[in-house]
């Protein structure tokens, strides 16, 4: 990942659910990621509100050199969504031709525990990012206690599967 | 790339390690979002921090310390510094012996405030010197810079940040050093220390001449630089929205300022010379544009509806474009609101049923204003509820007087409430007044923080408990209540309706814990009944526990 272009600009990601689902823990997993592939990585997040069940969201960019650490309006690659009805009032967060992830990519009644819908989310995700499998696998790992670790890993890998024949 | 050494960081937690590396010997403050934070990371990596009981006992007890020579910083969001501006004002003044940093966290766009004031203004007020980092690696620097400049000048120094600082990670390279203070050590200085009129008169002019000398020393100082880039556009910014302008602009040149009091006027002057059009890049106040403006530097400011809420890339652009068309607003997410299960429901239903007239409080139950409870009339600041319920019940007519109650959260009660209820004792209302503590045994809002009342301490370890309704009883209120509001139960809504008819002054804690911590206070109960409990006096083992 140390040979991109620095020129390119950065990956923009925002994530957005309710309190409680799993926003923050989600946003951290891909941030670690890309500060272990050599990346500059900002993410920012706002929680002041997060545990009485308001909307939460959190932008996470990475790439060579990175400066504001909230996505732009219109400038988001991709909106991972945790809840559907979350989606709609963050779209014109995402660029024209940009991604959004959903709940409905995940086939609910494969996903291990239904609390780990984030990871398989987060595994559909990583089907589109220059980042690898096992750096994925090992940020979900120190996420989540290790007991949860398989069921973790079947989740997010259920999640990579979903996207398999994208663009 | 040195990928060893690269960690990714909140602003909050940036500024603990450097407290960390740079010895800071106590850390004390209040919770405030987006603040909040900073103390408890401080904790973890081994620090000794506290909850003060508000700002004001904070900032003293950081300042005792940097009296006796230590490094001390005090932490608190925006508002926390209004608490704190009594101490702040003076020990600008006394200056200090060790190093005293006061961490502002600002919010602009009131994520989580009631207001969104610009406390940039408090370093011109007070007369002291101010750091404004723009990403956690700033904020690393700069406090660590901060701690320099304090010892240097023997000043206290504004460490100010904001939420998109306080609450975004970004990538932080820890420096190598790891200062070793000198040992904490009391000198005699009354002149210096003890503000009587005689001492203040020279002392003031002791501040401003340490102002000037630091202003000069600004003018060659490296927490401010400039970014190079074309002569056409030249941007003059700090904090966070340098970040935006870089973003927005990657053309022009940047004057990015991080020693923002008191400003390098010459520095500004130069740099605003070389450039066909300057303009000045901040978020909340023009504090920058004014100040370069009254200094005879013309310089462009963004229009006035930009001064409200936060920017961000897309505002700064249409700022440099002149655009003040009306913006969109963003769609509407989804309210927060309070918890299905919060027994706080139980008392917002009965406050509404009782068509109460309710001077509110800032806490969790802040919602009880919010649909479907509505119960809430006013909100001001914390502990207000209780001056603001008693001025209604004085002048109000007698049938709106007998509905006004104050409301009010344990932690922000002992935060400044308590001031609130010696005043309903001493001056008390024709008619009574009725106060409800809505004790959920934790600071919630921001986190779930201790405080006194809930006889742990910042690290969740026990401590000495401060018992509310023996603190009302002590304030000299006859009438005092423990309920415990259960959904199903009429026990508080009654308890309600014959302190409002009684026309006593009465209070009512309305005590249940948190359920989002319940599971938590229970490993707790269950620790300290394992170990010996530390006596209140000494800190020892009592002798009947062991």
């Amino acid at each position: 990942m140390k040979t991109e272009n620095p020129a390119r600009p950065p990956c923009n990601i925002v994530v957005a659910g309710l309190g409680g689902q799993g926003v923050l823990a989600a946003t951290d997993i891909i941030a670690e990621v890309a500060l272990r592939a050599g990346f500059d990585v900002k993410k920012s997040e706002i929680k002041g509100m997060s545990q009485r069940g308001g909307s939460v969201s959190c932008d996470i960019r990475f790439g060579a050199h990175i400066l504001s650490p909230m996505v732009p309006a219109g400038e988001a690659d991709f909106l991972l969504a945790l809840e559907a009805a979350q989606l709609e009032p963050n779209r014109h967060l995402l660029r024209p031709g940009g991604v959004t992830i959903e709940p409905s990519a995940i086939d609910a009644g494969r996903l291990p525990q239904k609390k780990m819908l984030n990871v398989a989310l987060l595994g559909a995700l990583s089907a589109r990012l220059p980042l690898a499998e096992p750096d994925w696998l090992e940020a979900v790992g120190a996420a989540f206690a290790p007991k949860f670790f398989e069921e973790n890993r079947r989740a997010f890998l259920l999640g990579r599967a979903s996207q398999e024949n994208h663009d | 790339m040195d990928d060893e050494n690269r960690l990714l960081l909140s602003g909050d937690e940036a500024i603990a390690l450097a407290a960390r590396h740079a010895g800071v010997a106590l850390g004390a403050g209040y919770p405030g979002t987006p603040s909040t934070e900073i103390l408890e990371h401080f904790a973890r990596l081994g620090g000794r921090a506290q909850w003060s009981p508000n700002e004001k006992v904070a900032l003293e007890v950081a300042i005792g310390a940097a009296f006796g020579g230590a490094r001390a910083m005090a932490t608190m969001k925006h508002v926390g510094l209004n608490v704190a501006s009594d101490p702040l004002f003076t020990v600008a003044y006394t200056g200090v012996a060790g190093a005293l940093v006061i961490v502002s966290a600002d919010d602009p766009g009131m994520h989580s405030s009631q207001n969104e004031q610009d406390n940039r203004r408090y370093a011109v007020a007070a007369g002291v010197p101010m750091l404004e980092p723009s990403d956690s690696q700033e904020a690393y620097d700069f406090m660590r810079a901060a701690i320099e400049i304090s010892e240097r000048w023997k000043t206290p120094v504004l460490l100010r940040a904001t939420t998109r600082v306080c609450h975004s990670y970004s990538v932080v390279r820890p420096g190598p050093r790891r200062d070793t203070p000198n040992a904490a050590s009391f000198v005699r200085d009354l002149p210096g220390r003890v503000m009587v009129p005689g001492h203040a008169r020279p002392a003031h002019r002791r501040l401003r001449q340490k102002l000037s000398e630091m202003a000069e020393w600004n003018e060659d100082c490296a927490l401010n630089r400039l970014v190079p880039g074309g002569p056409s556009l030249g941007i003059i910014a700090s904090g966070i929205s340098f970040m935006h302008a870089r973003e927005a602009a990657p053309q022009a040149s940047v004057l990015k300022l991080g020693f923002t009091h008191p400003l390098p006027m010459r520095k500004i002057a130069a740099f605003a010379a070389g450039v066909q059009s300057c303009v000045v890049i901040e978020e909340g106040d023009p504090y920058l544009a004014d100040a370069i403006r009254a200094a005879g530097i013309a310089v462009g400011a963004k229009p006035e509806m930009y001064r409200f809420g936060e920017l961000d890339v897309a505002r700064v652009r249409r700022i440099l474009r002149g655009d003040i068309s009306p913006e969109s607003a963003p769609p509407p997410g989804k309210p927060p609101q309070l918890c299905e299960a919060c027994s706080y429901r139980v008392v917002f239903e009965s406050l509404r049923r009782q068509n109460c007239i309710v001077a509110g409080d800032i806490g969790c139950y802040t919602l009880g204003a919010l649909k479907p409870f509505e119960a809430m009339d006013s909100c001001v600041c914390m502990g207000a509820s209780l001056g603001v319920g008693l001025g209604l019940r004085h002048v109000l007519p007698p049938d709106q007087a007998c509905r006004v109650v104050s409301v009010i959260g344990d932690s922000t009660f002992v935060h400044s409430g308590i001031s609130g209820l010696v005043e309903m004792a001493y001056n008390p209302p024709p008619n009574g007044h009725v106060v409800i503590i809505l004790d959920n045994a934790t600071t919630a809002m921001t986190g779930h923080q201790e405080h006194p009342g809930t006889g742990r301490n910042l690290s969740h370890e026990p401590a000495a408990k401060l018992v509310l309704e023996d603190m009302a009883r002590a304030c000299g209120i006859r009438r005092v209540q423990v309920i415990e509001p259960r959904s199903g139960s009429d026990a508080f809504d009654h308890a309600l309706a014959e302190a409002l008819k009684s026309r006593q002054l009465a209070v009512i804690i309305a005590r249940r814990p948190c359920i989002l911590i319940a599971r938590q206070l229970k490993e707790y109960e269950q620790r300290d009944s394992e170990q010996p409990r530390p006596c209140h006096e000494n800190g020892e083992p009592c002798p009947a526990a062991v």
